[in-house]
């Protein structure tokens, strides 16, 4: 079947799509884009989180025949050309990132949370993340970052640098 | 101090007295940071070719049985499919294995565990693949499996996992490997009239799972030449290597690899996986073919922790002073030997934990079984002692009404003692000062009258609001090795060059090093930066065209590889001097106090000589250095001594839980760790080591096991297999500590362990004094609390 969508403001057609293929394979293997990372295929660990009209969720639980005519926002989507977008350089500077698996998810997912939240709490800050695994930080850099992009888009930028 | 005996490499600090921005002991950036924020960085599974095709794997159902037929025809029939493959279509050596060559490529008559491949498929689609795999047919005799250390030890019984014909271990039976270690007296009725007081438990560690995020993945393209590029996320390229040359019928040069993106290892990447398999493929069909295994393939695609039984006895004077230690370990190596042999050394090794004791007796064995093989992990044989003697030290401490710190302090070795194996600790061990640390931190506040929900066990499930609800705390410290053991002769290659872009110094480092996460691209890029004085410096994407690394791995690439890469600057920092004698007739006796920094050649008393980039003009420099970490000795198999450790590493945690005694839910509060690494070449990427290898200690401690019956895994998937979350894992507060190590490159010690011992124990040990509950098995899970 073919599939058409709008995914990083670009109108996306995909050919050949098997009806099993999930969103995250047609984005890895069919458009391009394989920011959204493939770590469990069963919404369990949010590696693969996108926007799909504007919701974060796992690509992998959703039909690629459900993404027509929708709209999606990747990792890949979020820097404004050469320049990070502030979770993504919160991350980079707080140290948050290691193997960079689950990195893609996270970002996605903090993006989401501080978009309806701009100063969540300690424990919204977990309670949001709560579906994204990491196994390489234990999640204190992950905090930290969180917090970082949260003050840094309330303005306080002026504690710009590295963590740590 | 002792003597040095580093070979290549000088003690001590930096060279340069500025030091460069981004050079040893900053918090430089990662080099592929903005890469992986962005979605960019092309990890193993990310890879496509055109013309690719998709490998998978049919694996047996079954944990022992014997192959009667394979019939792949209905497979090969279905549209789309390529190739087919069985044991008879490999040209070369059918078996492999990392330290013994033991374990088929695909099964040959019989399958050993469950989830053995026994064929691949290429196909155009990954649908495809798994359809034909689905398709083919093979017929089994079924056997009653092998399925513990104890059923394995009594071959009348039950047989052998390998027949004794075909036998490749070291041991015989079904024993993998044993290694015995006797000091001082040995554990004799006289030494244990000698104490006052004895305690003795027995204790269990479950199988636990790496659970790297990046599934076991890569690509493989055939070349003209008849050869293969494999790329391709491991620890070990040039171990790789060397193992799939024979099964390929290929020399060295013909089957290259080349390091893509790699999501996290933790060892689970020491053994290969589909590495021969889309070789296998791709050299079949002379198509390029990736293959990426599902979370659930990946659960059966690589080794897990061994599972552990740990008998123990110690026995102390009134005054808290050890007299003995006697320990028993049987560990579950699963099907095939992986590195059960060296995990056994370690376990061995380090089984009374880092506490002098005149006499020991320990006893330790891996056991083949129709369990799932086991390897590597963070870790590697030390955490499964490090629980038993951590319980057995609380034990120990109530029975002599004692402060748990205080009776670990009092018996911790330091700089000087002897390990059992009569290896004297020549470098600082600051055992005591790790605990005193945590047990001085402030502790969190206790719960308040109105506790958010989040915040207690159970969480937003609701299930308490602070009644039943008992907090806990409990200590616990370690002790791991870094580094290869046991006279393994593990170097490292690093290869250098300085040369000059647009008017500025530029350093390439080229390794073979894998960088898994733990930061090692970040760390050659600042060595380099602080042996030449320069501020770029670009790491070369890590293959075989230089020399091996060895493995990232056992704490070891900041110490091994590191070494090279500071070795190989050397040597081209005195090629750039020998430029400056020919060209202006500098004397040896000055050239010996120059420093490069900040692009300059800088005398002693900061006067700079000459620019380096006028120096070296159109020239490079390229030299490419091995280093080798001084040599350790195999332990003897009946005494167990010898030294036999390049470094020890320690670190100490101290956990505070919440327990709802009611339902057996546990919280844990904090976690905070005090750990010693000699010099941090970048404190940002040891907190994430330290932070890391806590969180994976505290799955290991409440949560993490792959549930084994009758042989069968039961779990294989994060639905199942529970791996902490970020609700379930607490601030964590870090203390590190710099005494230097006088053997080591710029005095560090490895860093990416020893964490993963002692927070295990530690929340456990909390536990227990929340509940009162003895818990000798980890994970704890809420049945154990409860009773029920």
């Amino acid at each position: 079947m073919r599939v058409t969508f709008t995914v990083n403001g670009r109108r996306t057609e995909a050919d050949d799509v098997w009806e099993g293929e999930s969103l995250l394979y047609v984005l890895r293997e069919r458009v391009g884009l394989p920011g959204s990372k493939n770590a469990c295929e069963q919404g369990e660990c949010g590696s693969c989180t996108i926007y799909l009209d504007g919701e974060a969720v796992c690509a992998c639980l959703v039909a690629a025949g459900q993404a027509e005519g929708r709209e999606i926002r990747t990792v890949e989507g979020l820097a404004d050309g050469a320049r990070l977008d502030p979770v993504q350089q919160a991350f980079l500077d707080a140290g948050a990132v290691q193997c960079g698996f689950c990195t893609p998810g996270l970002i996605v997912q903090a993006h989401a949370l501080l978009a309806r939240q701009s100063r969540p709490s300690e424990a919204e800050i977990r309670e949001a993340l709560s579906g994204n695994l990491c196994r390489c930080t234990g999640y204190e850099k992950i905090m930290d970052a969180v917090r970082l992009a949260a003050e840094r888009r309330a303005g306080g930028a002026s504690d710009e640098g590295r963590v740590g | 101090m002792a003597e040095d005996t580093t070979r290549g490499t000088p003690v001590g600090l930096p060279h340069t007295t500025a030091p460069e921005r981004d050079g040893v002991g900053a918090s430089a950036p990662r080099p592929d940071g903005v890469l992986k924020v962005r979605g960019d960085f092309a990890f193993s599974s990310d890879l496509w070719h055109e013309d690719m095709l998709w490998g998978t794997t049919l694996r047996s159902p079954h944990p022992r049985a014997r192959i009667l037929a394979v019939d792949i025809t209905e497979a090969v029939a279905l549209p789309g499919v390529h190739a087919v493959l069985t044991h008879e279509d490999i040209p070369g050596e059918k078996f492999y294995g990392l330290e013994i060559a033991d374990q088929p490529v695909l099964a040959i008559d019989q399958v050993r565990y469950h989830g053995e491949p026994i064929a691949i498929v290429a196909a155009d689609h990954p649908e495809t693949a798994r359809r034909a795999a689905a398709r083919i047919a093979v017929t089994y005799d079924v056997l009653p499996p092998i399925t513990s250390p104890e059923e394995a030890a009594d071959t009348a019984s039950h047989g052998h996992v390998h027949a004794p014909a075909e036998y490749k271990a070291r041991a015989d039976g079904n024993v993998v490997h044993r290694q015995r270690i006797v000091s001082g007296a040995g554990v004799t009725d006289e030494v244990r009239a000698a104490a006052d007081v004895v305690v003795r438990g027995d204790y269990e560690v479950g199988m636990q799972d790496q659970a790297f995020l990046g599934p076991e993945s890569g690509l493989a393209v055939p070349a003209e030449d008849g050869g293969v590029d494999l790329y391709i996320a491991t620890q070990w390229m040039h171990a790789d290597q060397r193992q799939m040359c024979p099964v390929l019928g290929l020399p060295p040069d013909k089957v290259r690899l080349t390091l893509a993106g790699v999501g996290g290892a933790f060892g689970g990447r020491e053994d290969i996986s589909m590495q021969v398999h889309a070789c296998l493929l791709a050299l079949h069909t002379g198509r390029p073919v990736k293959i990426v295994y599902s979370r659930e393939e990946s659960f059966f695609g690589h080794v897990h922790r061994h599972p552990a039984w740990l008998t123990y006895e110690h026995g102390a004077t009134r005054d808290g002073k050890l007299v003995y230690v006697e320990a028993r370990m049987s560990l579950d190596g699963g099907a095939y030997a992986s590195t059960s042999a060296a995990v056994v050394g370690n376990a061995a090794s380090l089984a009374i934990g880092p506490y002098a004791v005149p006499n020991v007796a320990v006893d330790a064995a891996a056991y083949y079984t129709n369990n799932p093989p086991c390897g590597a992990m963070r870790g590697f044989g030390a955490v499964q002692a490090c629980f038993a003697y951590e319980s057995q030290m609380d034990r120990l401490a109530e029975e002599l009404a004692m402060d748990p710190v205080e009776l670990r302090c009092r018996n911790a070795v330091e700089e000087g003692s002897a390990m059992p194996t009569g290896q004297t600790v020549d470098a600082p061990a600051p055992v005591a000062e790790l605990l005193r640390r945590v047990r001085d931190m402030p502790l969190p506040p206790t719960g308040t009258d109105s506790p958010d929900l989040r915040e207690l066990p159970g969480g937003v499930s609701n299930t308490t609001h602070g009644e039943g609800v008992v907090r806990g705390i409990g200590y616990a410290v370690g002790i791991k090795n870094a580094g290869f053991s046991e006279g393994f002769d593990e170097y490292s290659t690093a290869r250098v060059r300085l040369e000059v872009i647009a008017g500025e110094p530029v350093a390439v480092v080229h390794t073979a090093a894998a960088e898994v996460g733990q930061g090692g691209v970040t760390v050659q890029g600042q060595i380099a930066r602080t042996e030449l004085g320069v501020g770029r410096v670009t790491v070369q994407p890590a293959d075989t065209r230089v020399g091996s690394a060895g493995s990232t791995s056992a704490s070891r690439q900041t110490y091994v590889t590191g070494g090279a890469v500071k070795t190989a600057c050397e040597a081209v920092r005195a090629a750039v001097f020998e430029i400056g004698m020919r060209r202006y007739g500098w004397s040896g006796e000055m050239v010996a106090g120059l420093a490069l920094a900040a692009g300059k050649v800088v005398a002693p008393d900061g006067a700079v000589v000459a620019d380096l980039a006028e120096l070296l003009g159109g020239e490079a420099v390229e030299e490419t250095r091995v280093y080798r970490h001084r040599p350790t000795q195999a332990f003897d198999k009946v005494t167990g001594q010898g030294f036999g450790h390049v470094q020890y590493t320690f670190c100490a945690h101290r956990a505070v839980v919440d327990v709802d005694t009611e339902l057996g839910l546990v919280k844990v509060v904090e976690l905070a760790a005090a750990q010693d690494v000699g010099l941090m070449v970048n404190p940002a990427a040891v907190l994430g080591q330290v932070h890391g290898g806590s969180a994976q200690g505290l799955g290991l401690a409440v949560m993490e096991e792959i549930v084994v019956a009758d042989a069968k895994v039961r779990n294989p998937s994060f639905t199942d297999y529970l791996i902490p979350t970020i609700l379930d894992t607490p601030p964590m507060r870090v203390d590190v500590l710099e005494h230097p190590d006088p053997h080591a490159p710029y005095g560090l010690r490895g860093a990416g362990e020893a964490s993963a011992l002692s927070s295990t124990p530690a929340v456990v040990s909390a536990i227990r004094a929340a509940t009162g509950l003895p818990l000798n098995r980890v994970p704890v899970r809420p049945e154990h609390l409860t009773g029920t």
